[in-house]
C-alpha cells in the first residue's frame, strides 16, 4: 500500500505542470455543488454550513496527516480554538464576522504551534497518544473556564453584525452559508498553492522520508511546525465559521469524538489529495443526518462496517477509486 | 489519616483494574505490533455477557466471569482471522481506523441487542460486604480486585519468562521470519498470545465494572485511557504496564477526591508530561 502511494506522488509531481487545467475545473465543480446545494435544500442551509465547517477541519487534517505524514486524533483542539475565540470575542463586543474569521484563524494557528511544537517531539504511538492528551486537556479546560466558556452549557448568545454591513444573518443561515462556501473556496485555492509549493513538495518528501531529507540539509522540525500553523489557521477558521452560523459555541467543538470522525472523513474520502476531504466529509456529513435520525446505533454499525470496508478494499479512500477507474479507462482508450 | 488510607486503596484497586484490561493491550501492541483501540470494546462485550448471565439467568459471579471470558474469546476469533490478520505490519493509521471501526460495530450491535441502558453485574454476598483487616475494614471487592490483578501480574511473568511457549512467543517477536524458518508456528503464537490479550481484556472488563461501568459508550469512553496507560507504561513491557496503572490509577483517584471540580485534567496533564519525557514510555523497548 505504502508502494502505491509512493509511486502516485512522485508520478503526479510532473504531470502538475501540465493538468493545472484540472484544478480549475474542480474547483469549478466544487462551486457548481455549492451553489446546487443552496438551490436544492433551501430549508436544510444549517446543515449544509456546518458541512462546510467540517470540511475546513478535514482539510486542515489533511495538510498534516495526508501531506506530512503525521497522525493526529486532537485536530478539535484547534477547530475549537478557533470557534471559542470567535466565540470569547464575539460576546465581548467585537461582531464584525469577518473579522472574527479572522481571530478564529489566529487562535487556531496559534493552538496550532503548541500543539505542533509538543506533539512533533515525539513518534509513531507516542505522537498519536500526545495527540488525544491534548485535545481533552483542551476539553476540561474550556469546562473548567466557564466563566469565559460557559462550560458544559455552552458559550450562548453570539450577536453577528451583518456581513459587510449589509447582509444580516437570517434564520435560514443564507447568509452564513454562501459566506462558508465562499470562504471554503479561497482556502481551497489557497491550500492547492500551498501544497504545490516547494514547501508543499518537502513537507511530502518528509512524509515518504524524513532521514533522507535530513540528510538533504533541510530542517524537518520547522517545516512541520510550519505546516502545523498553517493547518491551525484553517481549522480556526473552520470553528469561528460554526460559532458564527449556529450562535453557540459547545463543548463538543473540541472532543476527541469530533477530530476522530474528522479523521474518518479523510480517510473515506482519500489522503492527500484536499479534494478527497471535501467528498469524505460530504458522504459521511449526509449519510449521518439521515441514518442517525432513525437510531445513533444503526448510524455506528454503519460507520464501524464502512471504515473497515475502506481500509481492506480502497485504502487510498473513495477518490483513489475515482482515480483507478479513470485511469483504467485512460488506458483503454 | 482515614482519608489518605481510603484513597490509597481505591487508588490500588482501580489501577489493577486499569492494569488487567490494559495489560492485554500492552500485549497485543508489543508483541504484534497492533494498535488494537478495539480492546475496550472487548472488555464491554465481556460485561455484557456477564451482566446478563447473573443478572438475567441468575448464575454465580464465578460463572459469569468464565462464561464472560470464554464467550468474548469465541467472538474474537473470527475476528482474529479474518481482521485483525490483515493488518499486522501495516502502517498504524491503517491499524487505527480499522480498529476504530471494529469499536463502532461492536457497540452498534451491542446496543442493538441489549439496549441503551446502563448494566450491573450483581456481586455475591462475599464480596458485597467490607472486611475487616484489624487497623479497620475495606470493602471485599476492592481486596478482590487486587488480588486478580497481583495473580494476572506474577501469571503473565511466568508464562513469559519461564515457559516453552513463552520463549517461543519472544522470539517470534523478536524475528518472526526465523522463527517461523526454525519451525515456530507464528500464526498459532500469534492466535494464542490474541486470545489470551482478549480474556485478560474480558476478566478486567467484568472484575472492574464497579470503577469503569458498563454502558453503551464503555469502549470508546475507555479506549483513549487504555491506550495512554499502554504508551506511558511502554509497549509489552509487563512491568512498565504495572507502574503506570498504579502512577496513573493514584493521580486520577487522588485528582478526583480532592478536586472533583477539574475532572481528568490532572490525568491529562500527567500524561503529556510523562510522555514528553519518557517517549517509548516508562519501560518500554526502542524500535
Amino acid at each position: 500500500m505504502q508502494m502505491t502511494a509512493q509511486a502516485g506522488t512522485v508520478s503526479a509531481a510532473p504531470r502538475a505542470k501540465r493538468l493545472w487545467w484540472r484544478d480549475v475545473v474542480g474547483i469549478a465543480l466544487i462551486a457548481a455543488c455549492g451553489a446546487a446545494g443552496y438551490w436544492l435544500f433551501p430549508d436544510n442551509l444549517a446543515l449544509l454550513t456546518r458541512i462546510v465547517a467540517v470540511a475546513l477541519l478535514v482539510l486542515s487534517i489533511d495538510l498534516i496527516v495526508g501531506y506530512c505524514g503525521v497522525a493526529t486524533l486532537g485536530q478539535a483542539a484547534l477547530f475549537g480554538a478557533g470557534a471559542y475565540a470567535a466565540g470569547i470575542a464575539c460576546v465581548n463586543g467585537v461582531t464584525e464576522p469577518m473579522t472574527l474569521i479572522a481571530i478564529g484563524a489566529v487562535a487556531g494557528a496559534v493552538a496550532g504551534l503548541v500543539m505542533g511544537a509538543i506533539m512533533l517531539r515525539a513518534h509513531g504511538l507516542a505522537q498519536l497518544v500526545l495527540s488525544i492528551a491534548i485535545v481533552q486537556l483542551f476539553h476540561e479546560a474550556a469546562n473548567k473556564a466557564s466563566a469565559y466558556t460557559g462550560g458544559s452549557d455552552g458559550l450562548a448568545g453570539l450577536m453577528v453584525s451583518p456581513l459587510f454591513g449589509i447582509f444580516e444573518f437570517d434564520l435560514w443561515g443564507k447568509t452564513a452559508y454562501l459566506m462558508g462556501l465562499a470562504l471554503l473556496l479561497l482556502v481551497f485555492i489557497a491550500l492547492k498553492f500551498v501544497v504545490a509549493s516547494p514547501f508543499g513538495m518537502l513537507c511530502r518528501g518528509i512524509k515518504q522520508d524524513p532521514l533522507r531529507i535530513r540528510a538533504m540539509g533541510a530542517f524537518v522540525f520547522p517545516v512541520l511546525l510550519k505546516m502545523f500553523v498553517i493547518s491551525g489557521a484553517v481549522a480556526g477558521m473552520g470553528g469561528a465559521l460554526a460559532a458564527i452560523s449556529t450562535q453557540v459555541v459547545g463543548l463538543d467543538s473540541v472532543s476527541f469524538e469530533l477530530s476522530a470522525n474528522a479523521l474518518v472523513m479523510l480517510v473515506l474520502g482519500g489522503l492527500g489529495t484536499l479534494y478527497g476531504a471535501l467528498i469524505g466529509t460530504v458522504i459521511f456529513m449526509g449519510f449521518e443526518h439521515m441514518v442517525s435520525a432513525i437510531n445513533p446505533f444503526h448510524w455506528m454499525t454503519m460507520v464501524g462496517a464502512l471504515l473497515i470496508a475502506v481500509v481492506i478494499a480502497a485504502p487510498g479512500g473513495l477518490s483513489s477509486l475515482f482515480e483507478r477507474f479513470s485511469a483504467s479507462r485512460g488506458g483503454k482508450a | 489519616m482515614q482519608t489518605i488510607l481510603s484513597i490509597a486503596i481505591d487508588a490500588l484497586a482501580f489501577g489493577m483494574v486499569l492494569f488487567i484490561i490494559c495489560i492485554g493491550l500492552s500485549l497485543t501492541m508489543g508483541l504484534m505490533r497492533v494498535v488494537n483501540l478495539a480492546h475496550g470494546a472487548f472488555a464491554m462485550i465481556a460485561g455484557y455477557i456477564a451482566s446478563y448471565a447473573a443478572r438475567d439467568l441468575g448464575l454465580g459471579y464465578a460463572v459469569a466471569i468464565f462464561l464472560a471470558i470464554i464467550g468474548t474469546i469465541i467472538i474474537s476469533i473470527p475476528l482474529e482471522r479474518f481482521l485483525y490478520r490483515r493488518i499486522y505490519g501495516s502502517p498504524e493509521l491503517t491499524q487505527v481506523l480499522m480498529t476504530i471501526g471494529i469499536t463502532f460495530c461492536v457497540i452498534g450491535i451491542t446496543n442493538y441487542f441489549f439496549g441503551p441502558t446502563l448494566k450491573t453485574i450483581p456481586l455475591p454476598q462475599a464480596l458485597s460486604q467490607p472486611v475487616d483487616v484489624g487497623f479497620r475494614t475495606i470493602a471485599a471487592h476492592r481486596l478482590f480486585v487486587i488480588a486478580c490483578g497481583a495473580v494476572v501480574a506474577g501469571g503473565l511473568w511466568y508464562l513469559i519468562e519461564r515457559t516453552s511457549f513463552g520463549i517461543k512467543l519472544r522470539a517470534t517477536v523478536d524475528n518472526a521470519a526465523m522463527s517461523d524458518a526454525l519451525g515456530v508456528r507464528t500464526q498459532v503464537v500469534y492466535a494464542i498470545s490474541f486470545a489470551i490479550a482478549i480474556g485478560l481484556a474480558a476478566l478486567g472488563g467484568v472484575v472492574g465494572a464497579e470503577f469503569l461501568p458498563i454502558e453503551p459508550y464503555y469502549a470508546l469512553r475507555y479506549m483513549v485511557t487504555f491506550l495512554v496507560v499502554v504508551s506511558v507504561g511502554g509497549a509489552g513491557s509487563i512491568p512498565g504496564a504495572v507502574i503506570a496503572c498504579l502512577l496513573l490509577g493514584f493521580i486520577d483517584t487522588t485528582g478526583r477526591y480532592l478536586m472533583p471540580e477539574f475532572g481528568n485534567f490532572f490525568f491529562y496533564a500527567a500524561v503529556i508530561l510523562i510522555v514528553c519525557l519518557f517517549p517509548r514510555g516508562f519501560l518500554g523497548r526502542a524500535q
